[in-house]
């Protein structure tokens, strides 16, 4: 073992892992984290904890992830190349493990420009590669990025992301096999609509030996509206939403939209676990963390293994 | 070259309200090539300066002279003479001009009359695209001859980012993505190993004032002194 992360115990142990996300709030009430993590109790293996997500301030990840520490949660710490040095990135993460932090996911963060404060000055010293392996230096070196010593190194299992529908599709791969050879142990993909690309992506991905090297965990979102899902196709750089999706949606009575979500979602995890290379599930499910234990009975995840 | 905008007239009216006799200094070296602050430039701004004081009841006598390089002690002495016959000078040179300006007459305030903005690429008349944020480490023999610097919005060494989006970068549908365009350089070129390589954390060098010496010459000081 890497680390001391139940995420890994789940994986190396090869269980099917089940991993959710949790965004911390606009302001200081500890209790909306608390309450959202309610939901998640159980549930899951281990919550992502957004940094800064779509550049917009919030709640720190490593605070928000201590308030989960606290309830009884894994947090996934995240964390973004755009908003800190390299000696913020280091201090955050000694401080983030000494309060028991397990598991983080090494960025490069969506640029200010999308953000609340789009003018801001985007740091970017070191980039979500880099930050992989020097993260992992840290850990398996006991060095900080200078080469000096780390008294005590942070024993983290190392995450990043992956998004498997961006082109040139060729290069999707090769830069899986850079994250890995960087450090990684585990990724969590993009949001998947595209089955048959991510079905192209995975088969590349064992054919060529990663998928024994790196623990992949699919990233699905369910579809709470139609709104949702043009907005996803339209406007977010980096999504692929087939039509197949946006017509099965309407092919639905309106109120019935959201339960026609989860169950695309649900027939995408029981196809997942399944599928050879894929070794778990990343629920995002945005502001819908109350229907997360719902969506786990329905795609048969439960109960979540204790090791 | 370095190019640069020229400040809107309300900016450069503000920072010479208090001013009655000023000379204004063209550069006629990039500025000039990139229509910012050359010769041309210099009389157009004189005139509308002159104008909007008029209008102010506030009247300033404005002088115009342009100089081959602000960026060079030989052009600038030939300011020697005459500055002291102005309460302030304009500057219409890039920031390194400007600077090096207010050095040799520390007692006169100088203002810019430019924003000065990068080091870019002249793509027709009127239209510069910046192309190098002179990180001092040269990567672009590994990434096919297109700055990750410069061109990628987050400077990544190991791109793409996520948000690559069908070869335009995450920012904007017309910004291409930097990444995408090295790919497929480097894969034309077949080359594609040179970024199959991990690029490892920069030493920034350009985090303080920067001195460049070339090989063979020495500082005037050091000169002296020996
Ligand atoms: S890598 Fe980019 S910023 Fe650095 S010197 Fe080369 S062109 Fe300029
Ligand atoms: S989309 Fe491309 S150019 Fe834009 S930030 Fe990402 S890698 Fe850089």
């Amino acid at each position: 073992m890497k680390s001391d992360s139940n995420l890994e115990k789940v994986l190396t142990g090869g269980h099917f892992a089940f991993t959710g996300e949790l965004g911390p709030p606009r302001g200081t009430d500890a209790k909306e984290v608390i309450e959202k993590a309610a939901h998640l109790k159980g549930m899951v293996d281990a919550v992502n904890i957004t940094d800064n997500q779509t550049a917009v301030v919030r709640m720190s990840s490593w605070a928000a992830s201590l308030l989960l520490i606290q309830e009884g949660l894994e947090p996934n710490f995240q964390m973004v190349c755009r908003d800190r040095n390299r000696l913020a990135m280091q201090s955050d993460i000694l401080g983030a493990y000494a309060h028991g932090v397990r598991n983080m996911l090494c960025l490069s963060g969506d640029h200010q420009q999308f953000g609340d404060h789009p003018t801001a000055q985007g740091v970017f010293d070191i980039d979500s590669m880099q930050l992989i392996s020097m993260v992992k230096t840290m850990r398996d070196e006991g060095k900080f990025l200078s080469g000096t010593e780390i008294e005590g190194p942070p024993k983290l299992f190392i995450g990043a992301a992956a998004n498997p529908f961006a082109q040139p599709y060729e290069w999707r791969v090769h830069r899986l096999a850079k994250k890995i050879n960087a450090g990684v142990d585990f990724i969590q993909t993009q949001c998947i609509y595209n089955m048959e690309r991510f079905r192209e992506w995975i088969k590349q991905a064992n054919d060529m030996g990663l998928t024994e090297k790196v623990y992949i965990l699919a990233g699905v979102t369910p579809m709470k509206s139609l709104g949702m899902a043009r907005y996803m196709k339209a406007k977010v750089p980096g999504m692929d939403v087939p039509d197949e999706i946006i017509k099965r949606l309407q092919g639905v009575d309106k109120k019935e939209v959201a339960q026609e979500g989860i169950k695309i979602a649900c027939e995408q995890i029981e196809e997942f676990k399944e599928m050879k290379g894929v070794a778990g599930v990343h629920l995002m499910a945005i502001e819908w963390e109350h229907k997360v234990p719902e969506i786990a009975e329905k795609a048969g995840v439960l109960p979540r293994p204790t090791i | 070259m370095i190019v640069a905008k020229r400040k809107p007239l309300e900016e450069l009216k503000n920072q010479l309200k208090d001013y009655k006799k000023v000379l204004n200094v063209g550069c006629g070296t990039c500025v000039a090539v990139c229509l910012a602050g050359g010769e041309k430039e210099v009389a157009v701004l004189n005139a509308e300066l002159d104008m909007a004081r008029k209008m102010d009841n506030n009247p300033i006598e404005i002088d115009a002279v342009t100089l081959e390089r602000q960026c060079d002690r030989e052009y600038l002495a030939e300011l020697d003479a005459i500055a002291k016959n102005y309460e302030a000078i304009l500057s219409m040179a890039c920031g390194v001009g400007v600077q090096f300006l207010a050095e040799r007459f520390p007692e006169i305030p100088v203002f810019p009359a430019v924003d000065t903005s990068g080091l870019a690429v002249n793509q027709d008349v009127g239209w510069y695209e910046e192309r190098c944020r002179s990180c001092e480490s040269c990567v672009l023999g590994q990434t096919g001859g297109i700055c990750p610097v410069t061109m990628c919005a987050k400077g990544l060494y190991n791109g793409p980012c996520g948000g690559t989006n069908q070869g335009s970068c995450e920012i904007h549908m017309d910004q291409p993505c930097a990444w995408y365009m090295i790919y497929e350089r480097l894969e034309k070129q077949g080359r594609l190993d040179c970024i199959h390589e991990f690029i490892p954390a920069q030493d920034w060098k350009n985090q303080v004032p920067r001195t460049l010496v070339q090989p063979g010459y020495k500082k005037v000081e050091e000169t002296e002194a020996s």
